[in-house]
């Protein structure tokens, strides 16, 4: 990212981003501990863990590859890596093509670099900050700046300690769909346009019940989108 | 244990990088590439709705009792309260109550 040259953006959206985003540091503090402990117990260097979580920077993805790391690395699982990687963060096409909006008076320049650190939270986040009349891209950089130094630093503790508490005993599993739902409160659309998270849902079940993977949100986001938006007529 | 090799590892997170980049800006440079109606537009404007949605949704099912408490009580501190950090704590917490009480 590069820094005050350009006028489309300023550094008091970007601070405006970063306080958003504190609130949501202690979730993500602890889904970073959770990759670091299984990188740890899978035997990686805490330079390795770090290496990943800064350039992948998608923690689903990360704890599902270094989990089913294998013996041998080939040209093949090579692939078969990039292909899962790809596949688990589809949802990053559908969310970055939602971003358009936001960005599309920035020059390509600042854009694409920044696109590396698109995560779910700052886009949230920058949704709303639009739906309550903000229109500067500086909050998602500085949201997504924070993200992405918090997830950084969370790997060392996480690796350090080896084991943590247990996600699921102590609800942290929670912490994402606590999060999801509350951003729904927040994005609620009226009762008619909410047909499409109804037909989102119900595709998103079904699809992950046929199928398994990781295609459900896909599959649900593209039918609640089309029916939501075909409906608002 | 794993095999000790650098080079590999350097290719899969290259690999790994690489594809979460397309996924990024791959939506992002194709919405670039086509002309939006207002019909399109429509659509996109129900997306992020509707991958909220899609994600929370399996996940309920998926989690039973404690996760359907879990993303209710969220709910609702959202509405009472209208802060995220109090609906996480909330949701979290609730997960861990109705854990314990053995549901």
């Amino acid at each position: 990212m590069s820094k005050s040259f350009s006028p489309h953006w300023t550094f008091g959206a970007f601070r405006e981003g970063v306080i958003a985003t504190l609130p949501l540091m202690p979730g993500l503090f602890a889904f970073g501990i959770a990759f670091g402990t299984v990188a740890a117990r899978k035997g990686f260097s805490l330079f390795e863990a770090e290496v990943m979580s800064a350039f992948v920077f998608a923690g689903v993805a990360q704890l599902i590859v270094v989990d089913a790391w294998p013996q041998e690395l080939t040209a093949a699982t090579i692939f078969a890596a990039a292909t899962v990687t790809f596949v688990i963060c589809s949802r990053f096409l559908l969310i970055g093509a939602s971003m358009r909006p936001l960005l599309v008076s920035l020059p390509a320049v600042q854009v694409y670099p920044f696109m590396h650190f698109v995560i779910e939270p700052p886009w949230l986040l920058a949704l709303r900050y639009q739906r309550n009349g903000g229109n500067d891209p500086g909050f998602i950089f500085g949201s997504a700046a924070t993200c992405w130094v918090v997830w950084v630093v969370s790997i060392a503790p996480g690796f350090w300690l080896g084991a943590t508490a247990d996600p699921h005993r102590f609800g942290l599993d929670m912490v994402m769909p606590a999060f999801f739902t509350a951003m729904m409160v927040s994005l609620w659309p009226g009762p008619r346009r909410a047909i499409g998270w109804i037909v989102a849902g119900g595709a998103a079940i079904l699809s992950d019940q046929l199928f398994g993977g990781f295609w459900y949100v896909v599959i649900g986001a593209l039918a609640g989108s089309l029916v939501g938006g075909l409906t608002d007529d | 244990m794993i095999e000790r090799d650098p080079f590999g590892y350097i290719m899969v997170i290259f690999a790994m990088t690489v594809a979460v980049y397309l996924t990024r800006a791959g939506g992002y440079w194709l919405m670039g590439r086509v002309t939006i109606g207002p019909r399109v537009r429509r659509v996109f404007d129900a997306l992020p709705g509707a991958i909220i949605a899609a994600t929370v949704a399996p996940l309920l099912l998926r989690g039973g009792v404690s996760a359907l408490c879990a993303v209710v009580a969220a709910g609702l501190a959202m509405i009472f309260v209208r802060r995220d950090f109090a609906a996480v704590i909330v949701g979290v917490a609730v997960a861990a109550a109705v854990r314990a009480a053995g549901l």
